[in-house]
């Protein structure tokens, strides 16, 4: 364990800015923007990944997840420069994520500032570039609109998977599963008995915590509650399968609680994009991610809630969902009967 | 039209089915992999008969006995439990039983009259038959103080008096005991088996297994298992005279030295 908490954070999970990818809206390609976007991509901060050449991009942009900051060269950049001194330039981040955000502009305007120093040493004439940051989604930076989405994430799969699969293996423990299974009910509909409080008991917290977080913490649910809520009880269905699974694989309730809580509770804290960006993560930290339920979770509920976008765009997100509930409650089952066998 | 086809069958399974037999095993086999867990077993066990099932651990006595409650599929031979095939008429066997595991397994934070209408629920009895029954049963055992208390705050001997008397509440045809008095004392012990008697009076028929070789000798019949094989199986007093041996115990060590399995 301490092997790998170390290597976790020390290296993996930092907050840090690394290749960022950025997309760039330059009206006029003229030298001095063009001298800046090469700033941007030579260092190890950012990755220039796409050329836009309209302001509607921008929102395209941002809703397929193509970059995370935007920088946007007002027309005739080098022309003002050179002209009157000064030049604006606007850096849009998704604030979502309000610490990343801040961090993205933060190190942006650090390299056009040093490229004005560069500039003024040059030449006699004052330059000044205006860097302009605009926070998109979450003006205000607040960073409920961050922790929200993840902490549904986090709870809905601990009360479900770890609840469930304790409940499960408690009757394993007792004996009382046996008492059950010689009994004439059959074994999926003990099986849909025990779940069906959990199930309950997540939806009323699925409830407060919107509740919450709408009236107390003022975070807006920008899109339509419908999908919020049906994309939330795909969620709470996976967690609930991941729990039936836990509880199939364990016989003892220590064991379930081990599993769950460090199999399911760390990895959504560390690799579900709710504390530390997936995007900054080592390659194979990335690719571990995507089995992380929470992640598919949170990046939906993120998309909808604050970014106000339909269903239609987290249709990836929510495949995803209903391809690893199929999966569990597949392998849960041939568990469930081997056992009985 | 489920329920009557089903109605229909049980009825006429019923005919077919010669009443005096409750437990027909023939060449009963169940492997894992290679491993023969129960070897091509054959027994009867009659009517209101107890049955005591003997053997030492990993013997194949939980196997066998989860064939026969319809929880694992035989991977060869044939059975019938009630009536019913083991194999294909799981369900039908399933509300024809009743189960005690050697836990004496009940619900410790639910008060004892809770367990009775959960499992008695469970078995699909009327509300009203449940409730005139437990006043009944509550009566017979002296329980009566203890209705309304947890069963986790009961001593060991109450539970499991409770447990077997809510294993044969619903009226099984067969009652299935899996090491039922593991953890008792003598007296309790002795106690439990006025029970069982009890039991077998009103018809029911009890199928044992058991460590402790005074209780092989309450039993009308008993079967000794070694190996995933019936070794013997006769009643206790003819096995003594085969085996030349004063009690049960020295007829089961005879047996039980040939094995080759290592219990675990």
């Amino acid at each position: 364990m301490p092997i790998i908490q170390i290597i976790l954070f020390g290296f993996a999970l930092t907050t840090e800015v690394k290749d960022t990818q950025v997309a760039v809206l330059a009206p006029t390609n003229d030298e001095v923007s063009t001298r800046i976007i090469e700033k941007l991509n030579a260092s190890a901060y950012f990755h220039v990944v796409e050329k836009i050449h309209n302001t509607t991009d921008i929102q395209l942009v941002f809703r397929d997840a193509k970059a995370k900051l935007v920088v946007v060269f007002e027309d005739h950049f080098s022309e003002k420069l050179h002209h009157t001194g000064k030049a604006h330039i606007q850096l849009i981040a998704d604030a979502t994520d309000p610490n990343a955000a801040t961090s993205f502009t933060f190190y942006a305007s650090n390299i056009i500032a040093s490229y004005q120093q560069e500039l003024m040493a040059d030449s006699k004439n004052p330059y000044q570039i205006i860097p302009e940051v605009k926070m998109l989604y979450n003006p205000q930076m607040v960073g409920a609109f961050n922790f929200v989405p993840g902490v549904l994430g986090m709870i809905l799969i601990l009360i479900c998977a770890m609840m469930t699969s304790i409940a499960i293996v408690r009757e394993k423990e007792m004996g009382t599963m046996e008492i059950l299974l010689v009994s004439p009910m059959k074994p999926i509909y003990i099986i849909l008995s025990k779940i069906t409080p959990y199930f309950v008991l997540s939806c009323v917290n699925f409830t407060t915590t919107i509740l919450l977080s709408v009236f107390v913490l003022k975070v807006p649910i920008v899109g339509s509650l419908a999908s919020l809520i049906v994309v939330s009880l795909l969620y709470i269905f996976l967690s609930l399968s991941v729990g039936l699974l836990v509880s199939t694989l364990t016989d003892s309730q220590q064991a379930a609680m081990l599993i769950s809580g460090m199999g399911f509770m760390i990895p959504v804290m560390m690799l579900s994009g709710m504390i530390f960006p997936i995007e900054n993560m080592p390659v194979a930290l990335q690719w571990l991610s995507n089995i992380v339920p929470a992640r598919w979770y949170i990046s939906a509920v993120k998309a909808i809630m604050i970014e106000g976008l339909g269903i239609t765009s987290v249709l990836k997100e929510v495949a995803i969902m209903i391809l690893m509930i199929v999966v569990l409650i597949t392998i849960s089952l041939k568990k469930f009967k081997i056992r009985l066998e | 039209m489920r329920i009557t086809n089903e109605i229909r069958k049980e009825m006429n399974d019923t005919k077919k089915y010669n009443p005096d037999k409750v437990i027909i095993a023939e060449n009963l086999t169940k492997k894992f992999g290679h491993f023969k867990a129960v070897d091509n077993i054959s027994f009867e066990v009659e009517k209101g008969e107890i049955f005591g099932f003997l053997g030492a651990n990993g013997a194949g006595k939980t196997t066998a006995m989860r064939m026969l409650c319809g929880l694992s599929i035989p991977t060869s031979g044939k059975g019938t439990v009630a009536g019913y095939d083991i194999s294909s008429q799981t369900e039908l066997v399933k509300k024809n039983i009743g189960y005690m595991s050697q836990k004496f397994s009940l619900y410790d934070d639910l008060k004892v009259w809770e367990n009775i209408e959960l499992f008695a629920g469970i078995y699909g009895m009327k509300d009203n038959e449940i409730k005139v029954k437990t006043d009944e049963l509550m009566q017979i055992l002296n329980f009566e103080e203890e209705r309304d208390k947890l069963v986790g705050s009961l001593p060991l001997g109450f539970k499991q008096k409770l447990a077997f008397s809510v294993s044969i509440f619903h009226n099984p045809k067969v009652v299935f005991l899996d090491e039922p008095t593991g953890g008792v004392d003598p007296i309790t012990r002795r106690q439990f088996w006025e029970l069982i008697y009890d039991a077998t009076t009103r018809g029911i028929t009890v199928f044992v297994t058991t460590h402790y070789m005074d209780e092989a000798e309450y039993c009308n019949r008993v079967s000794i298992m070694v190996d995933g094989r019936i070794e013997a199986l006769d009643s206790p007093k003819n096995l003594k005279k085969q085996y030349n041996a004063m009690n049960m115990d020295e007829v089961f060590q005879q047996l039980a030295r040939e094995s080759t399995r290592k219990a675990d």
